[in-house]
């Protein structure tokens, strides 16, 4: 074996620790909590539970179609929740978008009472006491919000606050589904 | 010394644990004893969505006891272990699994260990080798100096 070759083999080691520096360095700044819905491009899963304002009124996944929407995951006992909410009343108003909330294990008179306190950005709130719909919608904590395109199929989902930062992810889809639909 | 330390430290987190995870599962009722064995084994392989090291029956999150009292309901309703696992995957992915299936997002992942002993084993040969031939290379006289240091240093008695 001449001199040449010998002296790229050591370089060998070198190399291979830089590949897998690579490989590692991509994970830096990756959220582990971020995970992709396995629901995505799935329609929502049925369900039949009351609204959260009347106990006499029962829902379908049948009433959330129609029209693109965000699905909402909340609870009172949640404080990102609390966060998001001003966020939600603004664009339920201002950009006239439909969402449809999911009380998430929950207090009725609580949660009751925090839409009367600080405003009701939903068009109805499914209540899920036992997180029965969350399970099959793969909810893993509050907030989640989910896009469904107009026949209720999951286009995306964003775990955590929506905000002014996250939003503009949701939005341009939701303004391209808009578009399909009318 | 740090052997002994470690196994004890072991041992007695094992002794805390054991316990913990019995007074678990008698808050969850079966029709069949056997039954009781598959909670026990689905809940230690389903890995918990929120907290992402911990298993579901380890975890007091809300998720994971909504998912062991899922768990318990399908193995009452006479679903199989399979059936339970698909269930979950549908809705949380593979990654409810702590021992994920070989596919091709993973593939490195299984593949990356094998190769890397590959490499090990490959340069343990390739530079094993060279060590060997010098090391056999004493000359006749070195040799003389090395049989008469090591009779000089002989203490009598061992050995």
């Amino acid at each position: 074996m001449n001199t040449t070759t010998k002296r790229l083999l050591m370089l060998l080691p070198t190399l291979l620790a830089f590949t897998l520096g690579l490989f590692l360095y991509q994970g830096i700044g990756q959220d582990p909590n971020k995970m992709e819905s396995s629901l995505i491009g799935l329609p929502l899963p049925k369900f039949n539970a009351q609204t959260l304002v009347s106990p006499s009124k029962n829902v379908t996944q049948a009433d959330m179609l129609g029209q693109p929407a965000l699905v909402n995951v909340w609870a009172t006992w949640c404080p990102t929740c609390r966060a998001e909410h001003e966020f939600l009343l603004t664009i339920a108003k201002q950009e006239n978008i439909r969402i449809y909330g999911v009380n998430y294990h929950d207090q009725r008179p609580a949660a009751q009472q925090w839409l009367q306190d600080l405003g009701d950005p939903y068009v109805f709130s499914v209540f899920d006491p036992k997180g029965v719909l969350g399970i099959n919608l793969g909810v893993v904590g509050a907030p989640e919000t989910y896009l469904i395109d107009a026949q209720g199929v999951v286009i995306d989902k964003l775990t955590g606050e929506l905000n002014e930062r996250t939003w503009p992810l949701l939005r341009s889809q939701y303004l391209t589904l808009l578009q399909e639909t009318n | 010394m740090v052997k002994v330390a470690l196994a004890s430290l072991f041992l007695c987190l094992a002794s805390l644990a054991v316990p913990l995870v019995q007074a678990d599962i008698k808050s969850y009722e079966f029709a069949e004893p056997e039954m009781a064995q598959r909670f026990v084994d689905l809940t230690t392989v389903l890995r918990c969505p929120k907290c992402q090291n911990q298993n579901l029956a380890d975890s007091d999150s809300i998720i994971a006891k909504d998912l062991r009292e899922q768990v318990q309901t399908l193995i009452n309703t006479g679903q199989t272990n399979q059936q339970i696992t698909e269930f979950m995957v549908q809705r949380y992915g593979n990654f409810i699994l702590y021992d994920p299936p070989l596919n091709k997002a993973t593939l490195v992942l299984w593949l990356a260990p094998i190769g890397m002993v590959l490499i090990g084993l490959w340069a343990l040969w390739f530079f094993g080798r060279k060590t060997h031939v010098q090391g056999a290379m004493l000359s006749p006289s070195e040799q003389q100096k090395l049989d008469q240091l090591l009779a000089e240093n002989r203490t009598p008695g061992r050995d």
